[in-house]
């Protein structure tokens, strides 16, 4: 049967081309890659090539037709042992693919044709047993529990990064992992954030459980492609076949006196990636409860620790297992004046906030977020209905921060419980300096906290 | 020790560099061992599925079935099939996204790699990957990736995994010539020569990274000493050759598996058709082409073999044609018929 040859796509936005110049002719035989047009795109001219062996039966197309429609018939190649006579019996020209939504479908609105993201309830907190010991633990200690307690309880997980082994950890995090789990287990890296984070995800697809740990996430800047691109996406590519269970942890924002390049809060960068968590704990009993079901979980999960909270005591609950679930706020303190959203450092601004604003007889209800990604609307959201007030406090960049992005949700969807406009608390847009008073005015401030708490209540 | 050795059978000269002299034993056109009949033929059928396929990709693609990008592998094909050939069961294969070749010499349904081509639900990646990004569990297939050099660490990282379970298991990482001026690639030659992990680089140096020569992007283009530095042994290949491949992924594999860490195989090769469908190849001269064409085709190496010494007919040639074009039509079939993906997978797949 003769064989449509049909005008190609060539790129993939061309709709049509000038068909410039037929290099084979009628009767000519042609082998499968022989070259028997070109064709002239919007960007370049191309070679078309046969894919069928045959005889050249007839040239639809004159050369030098311009505005040729891709899958227009252009030419018919008959078989070997077929006459010219067969052209005649020749299929129709091909349907356009049907893969092709018709122009109309296409005009609709998309709230039409999208179907809705589907809602994910996360489990709250469990409880803690009455009479349950509290112990008085620092954020650096809960995160080396948590990882030495996964690290028992699974022998596919392991610690990798700069200094985590031999040196017991640049910020004494992985303190004495190596002693209990060995150098297999506790792998010194060189430095080389981009490589081992695409080690660390390469294990991860391969079932393995990485921590991967980054010195700062300043340095995972390196790596972001591997977190995002890698590690995020092939859920998703592979049509739900392969993931990467796999944390990267580490110090973010700003420590003290450290210059530009070692002073960014990355939570907004890396909350906005579908397919992966992200954590920003503030106590340390979220750090540990959290980090634990952060190994635990088989997606990506970013852990986004910081250096000044790593020596704060905080009291921990005395249990064999303590699994926190990823994706819930806390209410860290009840009240019903007005609502802060906070998460990890911003909450000790926060935290001095609420107090001084207590002595002045407001009653603020403080949440604190924990995830960035997904986030807990729902539990901002009730408190907002109950406050009308809402102020958020965060130590990164303003611009496309993480309030701004509770600011517009809490807007598109409590709008009329809303008695102020949303006001949000974030570092100065600036990169960070190092003098230390310029430094003391880039950051937030519990003034500029509860001076924003006053003015949404119209005090 | 950083040696550089040279396997070549027929025309194209591996650029063996004095410094490569040293090698303790070297593949040349005399010693490159000579494939049985049922190697032989087992090579024909894999790769000619390879060709026919890619060209029926680049059909489709040209009737608006395939969009966005697509990148074939068409003159290449002995090298993963040389390289499959020599493998074992549970070894992982990962590389870029000239992709579809790996696919199939995995043993990847040529349906499910043309319906995700053609972003339909029956696809690999259930049409939710598309020509850069199919998968495979089963078939120990780790993709399919779209960002130059990314797959060099991921597969540093698989073999990271197998040293960790210490399972014998060999990771086969692929990228070409241009993703080797990456810095991630040497970040991860670096663990995995401290390492010792079992891995095989192999750089598949088709001369050209888009439309940039290799002469214009590097300083040193014979790939298989890129690894010196790092202690990593190499070996120039002749990649047109399914015969060289095999030979040397036999060597390499033994080398991985007996604990001596990493190894790099420079592949040389070549793609016929553009860096991708809308690219027109103005680069180099129809007249390289059709040299590398004519005289150095890997299939038709196989073929004039099969002929030569009577393993095969003209006439059991063409049984194998037409079986490998009916496979390549009923995949395409299946691919231009299947239903797109429900509007529901857009939100599935992204956590678990």
């Amino acid at each position: 049967m003769p064989i449509d040859i049909l005008m190609p796509a060539l790129s993939p936005t061309m709709e049509e081309g000038t068909l410039s110049k037929w290099v084979k002719k009628e009767g000519d035989t042609v082998k499968s890659g022989d070259v028997i047009a070109e064709i002239e795109t919007d960007k370049a001219t191309m070679e078309v090539e046969a894919v069928d062996e045959g005889v050249i039966g007839k040239l639809l197309v004159e050369a030098g037709t311009e505005n040729v429609k891709v899958n227009t018939k252009i030419a018919i190649l008959l078989a070997e042992g077929e006459s010219a006579d067969a052209i005649g019996s020749s299929a129709p020209a091909a349907e356009a693919p049907k893969a092709e939504a018709p122009a109309a479908e296409e005009a609709k609105p998309a709230s039409a044709s999208v179907p809705a993201q589907p809602k994910v309830e996360v489990a709250a907190d469990p409880d803690i047993p009455a009479g349950t010991e509290m112990v008085s633990t620092t954020v650096r200690e809960a995160l080396r529990d948590a990882m030495a307690e996964e690290m028992r309880r699974d022998g596919d997980v392991f610690v990798m990064g700069e200094e985590v082994a031999e040196y017991q950890g640049a910020y004494k995090i992985t303190q004495g992992l190596l002693q209990e789990f060995g150098a297999k287990r506790v792998v010194d890296t060189p430095i080389t954030e981009h490589g081992f984070a695409g080690i660390g995800v390469g294990a991860a697809m391969s079932g393995l459980k990485p921590i991967v740990e980054f010195m700062t996430f300043n340095f995972a800047m390196q790596a972001i492609d591997q977190i995002i691109n890698s590690a995020a996406k092939t859920l998703y590519m592979s049509g739900g076949q392969m993931g990467a269970p796999i944390v990267f942890r580490g110090p973010n924002g700003a420590a003290a006196r450290v210059g530009a390049q070692h002073s960014q809060d990355f939570s907004s960068w890396y909350s906005q990636i579908p397919g992966l968590k992200v954590v920003m704990p503030y106590t340390a009993a979220d750090a540990k409860g959290l980090l634990k079901a952060a190994i635990r979980d088989p997606n990506p999960v970013v852990f986004l620790e910081n250096e000044i909270l790593y020596g704060q005591h905080f009291d921990v609950p005395k249990l064999d297992d303590f699994v926190l679930p990823i994706g819930k706020a806390r209410i860290h303190r009840k009240g019903k004046d007005a609502t802060i959203v906070s998460f990890g450092i911003g909450m000790t601004y926060a935290v001095k906030a609420v107090a001084e604003l207590e002595k002045e007889g407001i009653d603020v209800e403080l949440i604190d977020l924990r995830t960035i990604r997904p986030m807990d609307l729902p539990t901002v959201i009730e408190s907002v209905k109950k406050t009308g007030r809402l102020v958020t406090v965060e130590e990164g960049y303003p611009q496309n921060s993480v309030g701004t992005e509770i600011a517009t949700r809490v807007m598109q969807q409590a709008f009329d419980y809303l008695d102020a406009p949303v006001l949000t608390i974030a570092g100065k847009d600036v990169p960070m300096p190092y003098a230390a008073n310029l430094e003391k005015l880039a950051l937030p401030t519990v003034g500029e906290v509860v001076q924003a708490v006053k003015t949404v209540c119209y005090k | 020790m950083a040696q550089t050795k040279s396997a070549s059978a027929s025309g194209r000269k591996p650029a063996a560099k004095s410094a490569s002299k040293t090698a303790s034993k070297e593949f040349t056109g005399k010693n490159t061992p000579e494939f049985g009949k049922e190697d032989d033929l087992h090579a024909y059928r894999e790769m000619l599925l390879i060709r026919r396929f890619e060209e029926k990709a680049g059909q489709l693609y040209g009737m608006g079935f395939i969009g966005g990008f697509c990148h074939l592998y068409i003159g290449q094909e002995a090298v993963v099939v040389g390289m499959q050939m020599a493998q074992q069961e549970g070894d992982q294969v990962i590389t870029a996204y000239r992709d579809h070749g790996h696919m199939l010499a995995c043993g990847m349904s040529p349906r499910g790699v043309m319906a995700e081509l053609t972003g339909r639900r029956g696809g690999l990646s259930k049409g939710k990957g598309g020509s850069m990004h199919m998968f495979s569990k089963e078939k120990h297939f780790y993709g399919g990736h779209g960002i130059v050099g990314a797959q060099v660490s991921l597969g540093t990282g698989l073999a990271f995994a197998n040293a960790y379970r210490n399972n014998d298991s060999v990771s086969v990482a692929y990228f070409g010539d241009g993703a080797a001026n990456q810095g991630q690639v040497y970040e991860s030659f670096n663990m995995a020569a401290l390492w010792k992990l079992p891995i095989i680089y192999i750089v598949e140096n088709n001369r050209y990274a888009m439309g940039t020569s290799t002469a214009r992007a590097t300083a040193q283009s014979n790939y298989s000493m890129r690894g010196v530095g790092f202690g990593i042994p190499g070996i120039q290949v002749d990649g047109m050759d399914v015969r060289a491949v095999k030979a040397a992924a036999d060597e390499a594999l033994a080398h991985c598996r007996s604990g001596k860490g990493p190894i790099i195989l420079e592949m040389l090769t070549y793609r016929y058709r553009g860096h991708s469908m809308s690219d027109p190849a103005k680069y180099r001269s129809k007249e390289e082409v059709q040299k590398m064409r004519s005289e150095q085709d890997p299939i038709e190496q196989v073929r004039n073999r099969l002929l030569e010494k009577g393993w095969a007919s003209e006439d059991e040639l063409k049984a194998i044609d037409k079986d490998i074009r009916d496979i390549v039509t009923d995949s395409a079939d299946f691919a231009q018929n299947d239903p797109e993906p429900d509007a529901s997978e857009l939100y599935t797949d992204i956590l678990l």
